[in-house]
């Protein structure tokens, strides 16, 4: 009787009311599949990767280890591939993330500016984000080739010898950078124009009715007030800068002409991925890897937490 | 009126702007006009644009390339992993938004917090999961590890958190269910965040590369696009002509997108941009 009676005027209802059973089931039909996909592919081998790097002498074929200790970072920090490694990636992050943010904001700025042509500039520099860096590093191989390359016919036509860009150790890393600059411009100059778009107008027309000149404007006014904008990208960006891997196997099908690019993502790979799989070495170098990009990632937090961005 | 001054700075400013689009843009140009070069006019420079416009080059690559069945590949992979993902997220979302039970917010801060921890980490162990699962060489083993997304699952569940809980009794008032109210209210509401996470998550899924490239070691049929063309380009050996031809067909579905989408994508991007 009661029961019908609340059926008959819902209006009473009151979503606190009956916790218990149905409620579990609800937590399983809407969390259910999402947990499961992370429980399995993130958070078990996340642990995994703790535990594998303190596994000595471990074997995945035979799920095989001696022992438990810090012989696996001993041997990855000691190995000089693992440093040099090390250093091209960090060499990477401090070349192409400060010229690819400096670039952008003058873009940025300008775009932000420009009243006219906005659909074909923006296809121009935002078509970058779509298009599959596999299919331009294609691209980037031959404009710099040596036999028919773009940049190479440039340069002889002008009267200078030909540089063998993709073959030497010390251009194949400057082709390397540009490619990196090319591709990360479009995402970078996307953030800086949202952070422009929330700059108030009336410093601008406060700025002009004194009669403050268009340079002024950008380094008094523009740059100050984007930066927590510009701090944020370049935290964002040399976390992305990090993880370099996919450039270098694109341009070079391995770590750079003379193995001079090696990264530290290359390391993981080949070593894991490799012929002779040393699944120890491969953890240790992507915890090294993880406390990296954590540091950034509390930098980031610090930085949003203070902006309110 | 603008004065000279004006006019001058107005120049300047659209003569860099386009040097910069043109730099932008110059490899996409250079990879359509040289993918119809004979082999011969891209090595001597003769002219600068193709004499006649070949299609042989296309006709070539696709069929040494296999790229028909490296496509189909790809638009499954990206189909399925965009629909099962969206799903997934849609439910989860709405379970750490509207659901309450005890640890809920608590559990997504833990799970907020594990965003930073790069997926090269994580390959390791799925590499063996995705074997013991016996989907290793299957064309699954490219979608199943990523159905779980948390950066869009938060994305999503931010906007379903403003939505104002009134809304949610009056429906049970009416009668609907939790998971009616989800799928003929809260989703039709969310519709830009939808799409943004939708377009994210298909260029993600389009151009992914490393993991394909582990996963396809065992089988040359599941390749998709992106490592199916760098696979041809050590199969078909150095002939910059085919190489264009085949990037060209590659990038080509992705600027039909763009040139169609260029706006949600421009806001996607930015809004999911500064995730971590």
């Amino acid at each position: 009787m009661n029961n019908e009676k609340k059926h008959r005027h819902p209006i009473r209802y009151d979503p606190d009311e009956k916790f218990e059973i149905s409620i579990l089931w609800k937590i399983l039909l809407f969390l259910g599949p999402f947990m499961a996909g992370i429980l399995l592919f993130t958070i078990y081998p996340f642990i995994n990767a703790f535990l594998m790097s303190f596994k000595e002498n471990y074997s995945i074929l035979r799920d095989t280890f001696s022992g438990w200790g810090l012989g696996n970072y001993r041997k990855v920090l000691n190995d000089p591939i693992f440093v040099s490694g090390l250093k091209t990636t960090v060499k990477y992050v401090v070349i192409v993330v400060p010229i690819s943010l400096a670039l952008s904001i003058v873009i940025a700025v300008l775009l932000n500016n420009a009243k006219r042509f906005k659909a074909i500039l923006q296809t121009a520099y935002f078509m970058p984000l779509v298009t599959s860096t596999a299919a331009i590093s294609l691209v980037f191989r031959f404009i710099f080739a040596n036999e028919g390359g773009l940049v190479n016919k440039i340069i002889t036509t002008l009267g200078q010898s030909q540089i063998n860009f993709l073959g030497t150790n010390k251009w194949s890393e400057i082709v390397l950078y540009i490619f990196g600059i090319w591709n990360i411009l479009p995402f970078t100059i996307i953030l800086l124009l949202a952070g422009l778009q929330n700059i108030d107008p009336q410093y601008y027309t406060a700025a002009r009715a004194d009669g403050a000149k268009t340079f002024d404007i950008f380094t008094n006014i523009t740059v100050p007030l984007l930066s927590p904008t510009i701090a944020l990208v370049a935290i964002v960006n040399s976390i992305s800068a990090f993880k370099i891997f996919d450039y270098v196997f694109q341009l070079y099908n391995k770590p750079g002409p003379g193995y001079n690019l090696y990264t530290i993502i290359y390391y993981i790979y080949e070593k894991f991925g490799g012929t002779k799989p040393q699944y120890g070495y491969a953890a240790a170098a992507s915890i090294v890897l993880f406390f990296i990009i954590a540091v950034f990632t509390l930098l980031q937090r610090v930085l949003q937490r203070k902006t309110d961005y | 009126m603008k004065n000279t001054s004006d006019k001058l700075k107005d120049f300047f400013q659209y003569l860099t702007l386009f040097t910069g689009a043109a730099i932008m843009f110059l490899p996409f140009f250079w990879m359509i006009n040289s993918s119809f070069k004979t082999e011969k006019e891209l090595l001597s420079f003769q002219s600068f644009f193709p004499k006649e416009l070949l299609f042989d080059n296309f006709r070539q690559a696709w069929e040494m390339g296999d790229f028909l069945k490296y496509f189909g590949n790809s638009v499954f992979v990206t189909v399925v992993c965009v629909a099962l993902t969206m799903f997934v997220t849609i439910l989860a979302a709405y379970g750490f938004s509207k659901l309450r039970f005890p640890g809920r917010d608590l559990i997504f801060t833990v799970l907020v917090s594990m965003m930073m921890i790069p997926y090269e980490m994580l390959m390791l162990t799925n590499y063996e999961t995705i074997r013991h699962l016996h989907l290793f060489g299957k064309i699954w083993s490219l979608i199943v590890p990523f159905t779980s997304s948390i950066f869009y699952t938060y994305i999503l569940r931010n906007f379903f958190l403003s939505v104002p809980d009134s809304l949610y009794q009056s429906a049970r008032i009416d009668g609907a269910s939790d998971w009616q109210y989800l799928w003929e209210v809260m989703v039709p509401m969310a519709k830009p965040s939808l799409v943004t996470i939708a377009l994210l998550d298909a260029i993600t899924c389009w151009n992914s590369f490393m993991w394909t490239m582990l996963m396809s070691s065992g089988n040359r049929n599941i390749r998709t696009l992106p490592f199916g063309l760098t696979a041809f380009t050590s199969e078909a050996g150095v002939h910059y002509n085919l190489w264009m031809a085949g990037a060209t067909i590659v990038v080509i579905p992705m600027i039909i997108l763009f040139l169609f989408c260029r706006k949600s994508i421009i806001t996607g991007v930015s809004r999911g941009g500064l995730k971590g």
